[in-house]
């Protein structure tokens, strides 16, 4: 038997997580205001789309009640110090912030009326009018699953952010053609095409290039998300659990064949 | 920031999620099954221009190499150590360019016994298969390696009736591991497994799984209430709570198998006269048959030649 190592060790050790990992949830609890305050531009970045898209679907909020509602929730978590309070024995943080914009909203909608909303919060600047064309993208009129649509809108929301990243990469490296052909391939293609060849053809590369510039985008994608997710999560069983729903795994199913 | 619609999404999940296999001599064909520490994946090795599996893990441990990781290089070890013809040869071991480690075995097509059994025939044809299966697993208790979650989910039927014993991954080598530590499948796991007394697991837990894996080959042949009484103590014997009172390995349980199959004594049943006279006549039944045709022809010729 033999030892398969990558070529190049370097890729692997790209990939390897940091011994101590820095958890903006639990960050989000730090006693140092610049600390928290780093963290919660971290959480906002990563669930103020899953949060607006559930009060525009979940809770039925016009798209202007919406945006009020996502930047008063946030001001509130800031001010209030809410995710501190997060316990990862509980639930996990995303279903946390779920249940933390559900009881936000009932209260409002309980004191609607008595006070003006969002008096004097500060306000983040966050792209809703963008938000609302995905919900005209992809509406959901009737998903009864409230926590169902809203993984599904955080595993979005975190894979736009890494894709994000993926460019930035790309871009400090001098690797401009590596996402140009992710963003044709993995992004834009549809049952026409293209397919290697004609990504070939376009980019003027050979075929064997074209899966190497995209396994190499792809590595650093699945290496971006998980990296995102490691700060977004608290405990390393949170995380494990996370990541597997992120992936698309699941680890109930066992399909044909040997069992891993 | 770029929306991802889900089909793009669904796309990218998919694309994370498959090994890399930049720098190793395997091509990606197909993901063949999915555990709970990792998938399978068919790849094409192009140095030997053949299809083997591959298993990888899920996740790189954020720690540093996890328990997962360590439970997949030992699977790959044990693998290695046991050579026999009901056990899959590991061919590599090694680590991903993404950071997983990942082991390459022998390709296995075939069907699992859980998937298999509801379509299998006979109750001497499941018995036969249970024989077979018993093989490696007492060739791994002779070179010190104890299962330790024998299931129908871990046994492999390939296409010309071979019978694998896949999943090695919480096998244990001689005795070195910490108490307390469960491991196994509920409803296959021994009573000293399920409690975590390490120090006493041994071949007759193992005894115990299979024991269990001979009810459910059973059950799905007959009801309980037709299913053969000494089949029903060999099993139960096999099963008992007591690790004194099973059988002391895998082959005495095997040969009291193929006994009961033989129509044997069966060493864990106490017969009646009645069962015995019974199964008797059935071990005999064909030369018992001959005699007594042959002494009713020697009766009617006696009769005929009275007349």
């Amino acid at each position: 038997m033999s030892e398969t190592r990558p070529a190049n060790p370097a890729a692997h050790q790209g990939t390897s997580f940091p011994a101590t990992r820095w958890s903006v949830v639990r960050a989000a609890g730090d006693p140092d205001a610049a600390v928290r305050a780093r963290a919660m531009d971290k959480l906002i970045a990563a669930y103020w789309r899953p949060v607006y898209k559930h009060l525009r679907w979940k809770w039925r909020l016009s798209a202007p009640d919406a945006e009020d509602t996502t930047q008063d929730f946030f001001a509130r978590a800031l001010e209030r110090d809410t995710f501190a309070r997060y316990d990862p024995a509980q639930a996990r943080f995303r279903t946390f912030v779920r249940l933390c914009v559900d009881r936000f909203v009932a209260n409002q909608l309980q004191a609607a009326g008595r006070q003006k909303r969002g008096g004097g919060t500060p306000m983040l600047a966050l792209d809703f009018a963008g938000a609302e064309s995905e919900i005209a993208i992809q509406p959901v009129s009737a998903e009864p699953d409230a926590e169902a649509v809203f993984r599904r809108e955080w595993t979005r929301s975190l894979f736009m952010l890494a894709v994000d990243d993926l460019r930035g990469l790309c871009e400090e490296r001098g690797k401009r053609s590596h996402f140009a052909l992710f963003e044709r391939y993995d992004l834009e293609r549809t049952e026409d095409g293209p397919d290697y060849a004609q990504l070939a053809a376009e980019f003027d590369l050979p075929v064997t290039q074209i899966t190497n510039y995209l396994a190499w985008a792809r590595r650093e994608l699945r290496r971006l998300v998980l990296a995102r997710l490691l700060e977004l999560t608290a405990t390393t069983s949170e995380y494990r659990s996370e990541a597997r729903d992120l992936l698309g795994f699941d680890p109930g199913a066992s399909e044909s064949g040997e069992t891993a | 920031m770029r929306f991802l619609p889900d089909v793009a999404l669904q796309r990218l999940q998919s694309a994370a999620d498959e090994p890399d296999l930049a720098g190793t001599p395997y091509e990606l064909i197909e993901r063949v099954g999915r555990g709970g520490m990792g998938a399978v994946y068919r790849v094409r090795d192009r140095r030997l221009d053949r299809d083997v599996a591959l298993k990888v893990l899920d996740l790189v441990d954020p720690d540093g190499p996890g328990d997962e990781e360590a439970r997949l290089r030992r699977e790959a070890r044990i693998l290695a150590g046991l050579e026999h013809p009901g056990i899959v040869p590991v061919h590599d071991v090694g680590v991903l360019a993404d950071g997983r480690a990942f082991y390459v075995m022998k390709l296995v097509q075939g069907e699992r016994l859980d998937q298999r059994a509801p379509r299998m025939g006979s109750l001497g044809e499941r018995l036969r298969l249970f024989v077979r299966l018993c093989e490696p697993v007492a060739f791994a208790h002779r070179q010190g390696v104890v299962h330790r979650d024998l299931k129908p989910e871990n046994v492999m039927i390939g296409p010309f009736g071979e019978v694998l014993v896949m999943d090695w991954g919480v096998a244990r080598v001689g005795r070195r591991e910490a108490a307390g530590v469960v491991v196994g499948t509920e409803g296959y796991m021994s009573p000293e497994q399920a409690r975590g007394e390490t120090d006493a697991v041994d071949e007759r837990s193992d005894v115990f799984a299979l024991g269990a894996v001979l009810r459910f080959l059973i059950d799905q042949a007959a009801s309980p209430g037709s299913q053969p009484a000494p089949l029903r103590s060999i099993a139960g014997r096999a099963c008992a709570v007591d690790p004194a009172a099973r059988y002391a390995s895998v082959p005495e349980l095997a040969a009291d198998v193929v006994g009961f199959l033989d129509r044997r004594t069966v060493l864990a049943h106490h017969e009646s006269l009645g069962e015995r006279l019974r199964r008797w006549f059935r071990r005999y039944e064909t030369a018992i048959v001959l005699v007594l045709v042959y002494l009713l022809l020697r009766l009617l010729l006696l009769l005929a030649m009275q007349r």
